[in-house]
């Protein structure tokens, strides 16, 4: 029983939120903004507490399997939701349903935690499922705006797609294999043609939710109709869970196939970086500017993936603990200006500095720190991306993820030529952030300085491996 | 000596300049923090000699060595030698003067000298680094407050030029991270410079990555045919960012070249040096006569500065000692003698409003001060003796003859032509704007102020110093030609 409460700790205290939601909710209810701090505070606690009591263990017979690494990485989406907890205050103090909205973001997070954990397929599907659908809900948050509804129409019917596929691909494994069980899949993998097309499905699955090349049509779409605090949940802590499942998966489970994998991952992590960097071009919307640049950043999480070796994992989880911060920046500040004014194009951010130099400065780090330019923690990120993939010695791979961030380095500055450079004759007003938004500014700002700068942070990610 | 100060002056410097709270004590903060960093460049001159006189021969004194990264064999090494006490000592006297032009920037004056003083952060650490992860982060430190310095302060078709300039730089810096990562992965995971030297690293693998390297690093420094960002960058900075960008930010180029891609992989240096002498030379005589064909000052001296860079490019392509020393003196005369030759432009255009050299005419008479500075500036630039330019040129041609095959003769003279070719150009643009009737409008305008004459004064001192007594610079310079060059003979 001990164990049981210690292990599943993350899980537990997140249900214990949910519930103590609903009976709220079903309750006397509360006002918006004191219901906010109380669920501020009860994340913050959540957060904390995750650094305590990590052990290696596994319950209900391998079903579910845990470790500080593992503690770890739910940790830094316990982080990012907190962040996205504050710095779209704004939004979440007038929303109508705010209790609902929470529920539905620690249910996805509570699904996520379970798929970090899973030790089979069939929890892993049944844990992608449950922090899935409540996203295409959270999506449909905008009632009144008919893009919210259309991105959330994509997205439910994008993931159904996917989850068929997922199945399909699971019921031919266990056909090929007769396990389900990752710890007993790799003594029976024998790379025969038909475990690599039961493989490929599993992995079509993966690329759908991490929106990689030629899955990620429904990305942009979805993040543009969403509330931006959706649009954040989706981009950052999702998009992270998914890809520790996807190291892991592929690190563990799928090993003997390594070989196959690699070329995949080659292939579409190329494919990736250049349609994301390529869309990201031409983008004119903030969200939908920022979508594609995500895609391009999971093209280069593909690269570091891609070197199977702990140092791949190790620089896995520490970018995307820089990409959680950095991320979070570029929304909060697009938040902030959303909730202020309504305006979301990047045109609308011409002569920004002139009235807002605090938000300019904050965008400014969180765009150059996903472009990776020192002294941002972004660098670090990026660099340890490419040296971890680099040690397959296939230059020619390197060389073309080095080029992209050149190409991604001329849409960041883009923006950060808006703000600081062009003139506009109705600039947007000067706003005053709340102390809530603006402390987590502060914290991701700072967090984007230093994170880089401690390099004893890395050697922390790499101690729990 | 501890080699951190010259790290942590200039980031203190720029954090007291965010905190200060007017426009005036930001001036004051920076030039006071620029001022520190001047006299810490001077002490460090000192005890770097005081320890070689001493019979200190080991080949980086001053070392520091912090595990950063242990998983990746990352550590904070710094050290200096002859050749990076020479680049510091550039570099505080770019930075000073700088500081001191820019005195009457209303515009966000806050951020912009935080940016002129990141700009120096990166370049101190640029030189003092022995880890090549730690010299490639202060490399693309120095890259983004260039952008922002342009698009921010610039003029003309300012977006375009700091749009190119970031890009190409950091298309540069891209080449210069696969180098990089390749040394890392053929060495056995390995970023320390020292360490790197020592290894013989396969000529096949130098045959790769040497090319990578060097073009990465000659994007900085006007590497033909990559010089593009040099007339459009420099025309419209601020009068400070092309001072830091030719008298700064170009020599970080030259020396990646000289320290990372030729010292580690001599044989890549000796495979492609014939490549490297025919680029440099077209870059010489390409930019003497592209200068010919301009009107405006500012493009006047960034196709001069291509030409002039060549000279660097030429020196360490001649892989001989006396030619790379020659080289690196090449880098410290023309960082000097460029920033200054920017600095005047800058104050003859904040006079005149104009940068045009036919619209001007007989500033003599009214600018005294600048106008002589002017002359100084454009003797130098020609070659003359006794002045830093002559000292440097004539070491690289000297360099250059020790090789008798008729290839090297033949870029050698063809180098040489340059100068005449200089000289028309320098003496025509003295000419059209010191001498001559002068305008009407033009009568009314007042010589430099006090903090334009210092700056001024702080540059030609260091071109005296360098034209008079050319023998110090060369004996710093000279050691740690010769450990490259012991390299490249050890090859045969």
């Amino acid at each position: 029983m001990n164990e049981f409460l210690t292990l599943m700790k993350s899980e537990l205290v997140i249900t214990f939120i949910i519930f103590l939601l609903l009976f709220i909710k079903i309750g006397k209810g509360m006002k918006n903004e004191s219901l906010l701090s109380l669920v501020q505070l009860l994340l913050l606690v959540n957060f904390i507490a995750g650094f305590f009591f990590n052990k290696n263990g596994n319950l209900f017979g391998d079903m579910f399997h845990t470790s500080p690494l593992i503690a770890f990485q739910k940790n830094i989406l316990n982080l990012g939701v907190y962040l996205i907890s504050l710095l779209c205050a704004d939004w979440l103090k007038k929303t109508p349903h705010l209790p609902e909205f929470f529920m539905l973001m620690l249910s996805s997070l509570l699904g996520m935690f379970f798929m970090i954990s899973s030790g089979n397929l069939l929890m892993f599907y049944l844990s992608l499922e449950l922090a899935t659908i409540p996203l295409a809900a959270m999506a449909n948050f905008d009632l009144e705006k008919k893009r919210s509804s259309e991105g959330a129409m994509k997205m439910i019917l994008s993931s159904a797609f996917s989850s068929g596929i997922l199945l399909f691909g699971i019921s031919l494994l266990y056909g090929a294999t007769g396990t389900i069980s990752f710890a007993e899949l790799p003594s029976q993998l024998t790379g025969s043609s038909f475990q690599v097309l039961a493989f490929v499905f599993v992995f079509a699955a993966f690329a759908f939710k991490l929106s990689i090349v030629p899955f990620h049509l429904w990305t942009a779409d979805v993040y543009e109709g969403s509330p931006i605090a959706t649009t954040s949940f989706l981009s950052v802590i999702s998009k992270g869970s998914i890809a520790f499942v996807f190291i892991s998966t592929l690190y563990n489970a799928f090993q003997p196939l390594h070989e196959v994998w690699y070329t995949m991952l080659v292939i579409l992590a190329i494919a990736t970086m250049i349609i994301g960097n390529l869309f990201a071009l031409r983008q004119q919307n903030i969200k939908r500017f920022l979508a594609f640049s995500s895609i391009a950043q999971v093209g280069f999480i593909l690269v570091g993936i891609s070197s199977n070796d702990s140092a791949g994992i190790t620089s896995v989880v520490y970018f995307i603990l820089i990409y959680v911060f950095s991320n979070l920046a570029a929304f909060g500040v697009a938040s902030v200006i959303a909730e202020k004014t309504g305006k979301e194009n990047i045109d609308d951010y011409k002569g920004l500095y002139q009235t807002n130099p605090f938000l300019s400065w904050i965008l400014t780090l969180a765009l150059f720190s996903l472009a990776g330019i020192p002294p941002t923690a972004g660098f670090f990120g990026k660099l340890f991306l490419l040296t971890a993939g680099a040690s397959k010695g296939s230059y020619l791979f390197i060389t073309v993820a080095a080029l992209n961030m050149i190409i991604s380095l001329y849409y960041y500055l883009r923006v950060v030529r808006s703000v600081f450079m062009e003139k506009n004759d109705q600039p947007i007003e000067k706003i005053n952030t709340n102390l809530v938004s603006k402390f987590a500014l502060i914290l991701c700002a700072a967090a984007i300085v230093l994170v880089g700068m401690l390099s004893w942070i890395f050697g922390y990610i790499q101690s729990l491996i | 000596m501890n080699l951190l100060l010259l790290i942590l002056i200039p980031l203190f410097t720029a954090v007291a300049g965010l905190l200060s709270r007017s426009k005036q004590q930001v001036r004051w903060i920076s030039l006071a923090g620029s001022a520190a960093q001047l006299v810490l460049a001077l002490i460090l001159l000192f005890a770097f000699r005081n320890e070689r006189v001493g019979g200190n021969d080991a080949q980086m004194l001053f070392e520091q060595n912090y595990s950063l990264f242990p998983a990746w064999h990352i550590n904070f090494h710094l050290g200096v030698d002859g050749i990076s006490v020479a680049m510091i000592l550039l570099t505080s006297f770019v930075v000073i003067a700088g500081v001191l032009v820019s005195w009457n920037i209303e515009k966000m004056t806050k951020e912009f000298y935080f940016l002129l003083i990141l700009l120096a952060l990166g370049a101190y650490g640029f030189f003092i680094s022995l880890d090549l992860f730690v010299l490639f982060f202060f490399l693309e430190i120095a890259v983004i407050p260039k952008y922002l310095l342009i698009g921010i302060w610039g003029s003309g078709k300012k977006e375009y030029s700091a749009n190119k300039l970031a890009l190409m730089l950091m298309g540069g810096s891209a080449l210069v991270l696969v180098g990089i990562l390749g040394l890392y992965f053929s060495s056995g995971h390995s970023f320390d410079l020292l360490e790197l030297s020592k290894l013989n690293i396969n000529p096949k693998t130098q045959h790769i990555i040497f090319p990578l390297l060097f073009v990465g690093f000659g994007v900085f420094t006007a590497l033909f045919p990559l010089h593009t960002w040099v007339p459009d960058g420099h025309s419209s900075a601020p009068t400070a960012g092309s001072m830091f960008l030719a008298g700064i930010s170009m020599k970080l180029g030259g020396y990646g070249c000289l320290r990372v891609a030729t010292y580690i992989m001599p044989e890549g240096a000796k495979e492609y040096s014939t490549i490297i002498i025919v680029l440099s030379t077209i870059a010489i005589l390409y930019g003497a006569f592209a200068t010919m064909m301009q009107k405006d000052l500012k493009y006047i001296n960034a196709y001069s500065s291509v030409s002039h860079c060549g000279f660097v490019l030429l020196g360490i392509g001649m892989l001989t000692k006396t030619a790379m020393t020659g080289a690196v003196m090449q880098m410290v005369s023309h960082g000097l003698m460029t920033a200054l030759f920017f600095a005047v432009i800058g104050m003859i255009y904040d006079r005149t409003h104009t940068r045009q050299v036919n619209e001007m005419g007989g500033l003599m008479k009214v600018m005294p001060f600048i106008t002589t500075v002017f002359f100084i500036v454009g003797l130098c630039s020609l070659g003359l003796p006794g002045f830093s330019g002559f000292v440097a040129e004539m070491t690289v041609f000297m360099g250059s003859w020790e090789h008798v095959d008729a290839f090297h003769r033949i870029a050698t003279i063809a180098a040489c032509m340059s100068i005449v070719v200089t000289a028309v150009y320098i003496l025509r643009a003295i000419g059209q704007t010191a001498m001559g009737p002068i305008k009407e409008s033009f009568s009314g305008l007042g010589d430099a102020t006090w903090n334009e004459k210092l700056a001024a004064i702080i540059l030609v001192a260091g071109i005296l110093a360098i034209g008079i007594a050319p023998g110090w610079l060369n004996d710093l310079l000279r050691p740690g030609a010769e450990i490259i060059m012991q390299k490249i003979s050890a090859i045969k």
